[in-house]
């Protein structure tokens, strides 16, 4: 590792109460991000490791992965299409990609919180840049998604004819939506948004969950309210119905406000062949741009006492 | 150029207890006013003012009591803790050695462990593939390296760890003590290899207790005490005063021999 510094302080005043200035500097915040990123050996390994490890010994493997997904999406696509009166042929897929792009969201943020905290005993050991633990969490969510994507395009198979068939909705009464076709592509630009603003959820999180250890708790107890209040296994539908036809965000204040909603539409809606809206684009462009900002002075601020406070 | 500079360098740790760790002393104290006068944070100072600068060439061995602060400098100088006052400037790849433990894997065969060890060491996959097979040679090992790790004994593992960990070319070699548990043929081995892995490398500060493994790698020394650099110095002086008697008097012949054949024992004044 190379551990930049300008240091200036050889005059020997050894009453420099105040930090030095290189300590809290945007160049070795910067330095950070970059180093972290050449790892990519490291990282990469580490992520992968961390799923092997959690299936060591079962002989499905990361299989269980899949197969897990599966059986929750079958689960919960059954019940809550009949609870709603739904079509299953289209509910079914609508709940199979939300959960999955949940589930990414859930572990970004959950285990965003236990980044250095998990890694405490390498922290402690080795020199490497703060970002490669972030990247280690993002790269295992990203294997998991990629295991559950698998489920989503059984389900997109089985459900071909009902999903591409222009007009369908999702439950009574909803807007009929265009049906699958080459749009989906645009899932993909939406999963790097996502993943884009996974990354600095888990740099925040990470750095002033090992500070406040108080954080993670508090993420945990409110993420189970969020599942339900983001349309997952309800549709935006069932609530516009409440309010008829002229209901405007101030009414749906419930999903507008709930950034998440956002991030689950730029990657589901294009995935089930739904209506897109640019409007979530702008929202997680924003959100993506402030967290970053929000991010940076804490990396700035706090990259050097995370060591200290594992 | 491979250097540690590092200028009137302190370390504080900061002791969160539960309480002050968690956000309701911070929400709750804002509503209830002063009440507490425990604002700040109470610090453990582990390092005060250090100010040391080890060069190319130099080969710097650590002593001092349990607790006097060896582990934290070598932390400070691998450029883990950055000093809360003062400033430190490293240049060059750091290999830090502190633990020969860290990073293994219980449930990955040896093979895949030498590899991981090797990547956070900073070697690249290439390079680890290229030495895999030198280090199954040194280790011994055999089979057993396509096992998984738990079936190792200790002694196993800690041949394991000395083959990688003695394999690589660092530009900045931090050793903290702890090698030992492996019968003596092997630290025959083990003590060869190590003193060839210092020479490749360009610098080392190791922390130990054993005064042979001293003489034999370091040339100038350090000593802590209390989180203060107490004396600094030729290995022979820095021992003699901290042990009280000169290590030279009661080393084995055989160590005697090897270590003035392969090299005198230089009085050089370090830094």
């Amino acid at each position: 590792m190379h551990a930049t510094s300008t240091v200036d302080a050889a005059d020997e005043s050894a009453a420099t109460a105040k930090p030095t200035p290189d300590r809290r500097s945007w160049e070795r915040a910067f330095a950070d991000l970059r180093d972290g990123f050449t790892q990519r050996e490291l990282w990469s390994h580490l992520g992968w490791q961390d799923i092997k490890q959690r299936y060591r010994r079962s002989v499905l493997g990361p299989l269980w992965i899949t197969l897990s997904m599966g059986v929750t999406a079958l689960g919960l696509g059954l019940l809550y299409s009949q609870l709603f009166d739904a079509s299953i042929g289209t509910f079914l897929p609508y709940i199979t990609t939300g959960f999955i792009v949940w589930q990414f969201m859930l572990g970004s943020l959950t285990e965003g919180t236990n980044t250095f905290i998990a890694n405490e005993g390498l922290i402690k050991h080795l020199p490497a840049p703060l970002s490669v633990y972030v990247l280690r969490t993002l790269w295992r969510q990203t294997i998991l998604f990629a295991h559950n994507m698998i489920i989503y395009f059984i389900v997109v198979t089985i459900f071909w004819g009902s999903l591409t068939k222009s007009g369908y909705v999702l439950t009574d009464a909803g807007i009929p939506q265009p049906g699958l076709g080459w749009s989906a592509l645009l899932a993909i630009p939406g999963f790097a948004m996502l993943a884009l603003n996974a990354g600095w959820v888990i740099l925040l999180l990470g750095i002033v969950s090992t500070r406040f250890r108080d954080i993670p708790q508090v993420i945990t107890s409110l993420i189970n309210l969020m599942f339900f209040m983001t349309p997952i296994v309800w549709t935006t539908d069932i609530l516009k119905s409440k309010f008829g036809e002229s209901a405007g965000w101030r009414d749906l204040w419930v999903v507008e406000l709930n950034p998440l909603y956002h991030f689950l539409q730029i990657v589901r809606a294009p995935l089930i062949g739904n209506e897109q809206s640019w409007h979530h684009w702008v929202i997680v462009a924003g959100i993506a741009v402030v967290g970053w900002s929000l991010a940076l002075v804490v990396l700035r601020n706090y990259r050097s006492r995370v060591s200290y406070w594992v | 150029m491979t250097s540690i500079e590092v200028w009137n360098a302190s370390v504080d740790f900061p002791i969160f207890d539960a309480k002050s760790r968690s956000l309701k002393k911070k929400v709750l104290g804002k509503v209830g006013g002063k009440i507490g006068t425990d604002s700040k944070v109470p610090v453990i100072e582990a390092l005060h003012d250090i100010t040391v600068s080890v060069h190319a060439g130099d080969r710097v061995g650590l002593v001092g009591h349990n607790g006097a602060g060896k582990s934290t400098l070598l932390r400070l100088l691998s450029g883990i803790y950055e000093p809360t006052r003062g400033s430190a400037k490293i240049q060059g790849r750091v290999a830090p050695v502190f633990d020969l433990g860290v990073g293994m894997d219980q449930e990955i065969s040896g093979y895949e462990n030498i590899m991981i060890r090797g990547l956070y060491l900073g070697m690249t996959r290439k390079q680890m593939e290229k030495r895999v097979d030198d280090i199954a040679d040194f280790t011994e090992l055999g089979d057993y390296l396509s096992m998984p790790l738990r079936t190792y004994s200790t002694g196993m593992r800690v041949r394991l760890a000395l083959g990688v960990v003695t394999s690589i070319d660092p530009e900045i070699l931090l050793l903290d003590e702890g090698i030992g548990a492996v019968d003596s043929r092997f630290l025959n081995k083990a003590r060869d290899r190590l003193v060839d892995l210092v020479r490749r490398s360009g610098l080392l500060v190791f922390a130990s207790h054993q005064d042979d493994l001293l003489l034999e790698l370091c040339t100038s020394a350090i000593w802590m005490d209390e989180g203060h650099m107490r004396m600094q110095g030729s290995l022979r002086d820095v021992l003699k005063a901290y042990k009280g008697k000169d290590p030279f008097q009661n080393i084995s012949p055989e160590t005697a021999a090897r270590l003035g054949i392969e090299r005198p024992v230089s009085v050089k004044g370090g830094e």
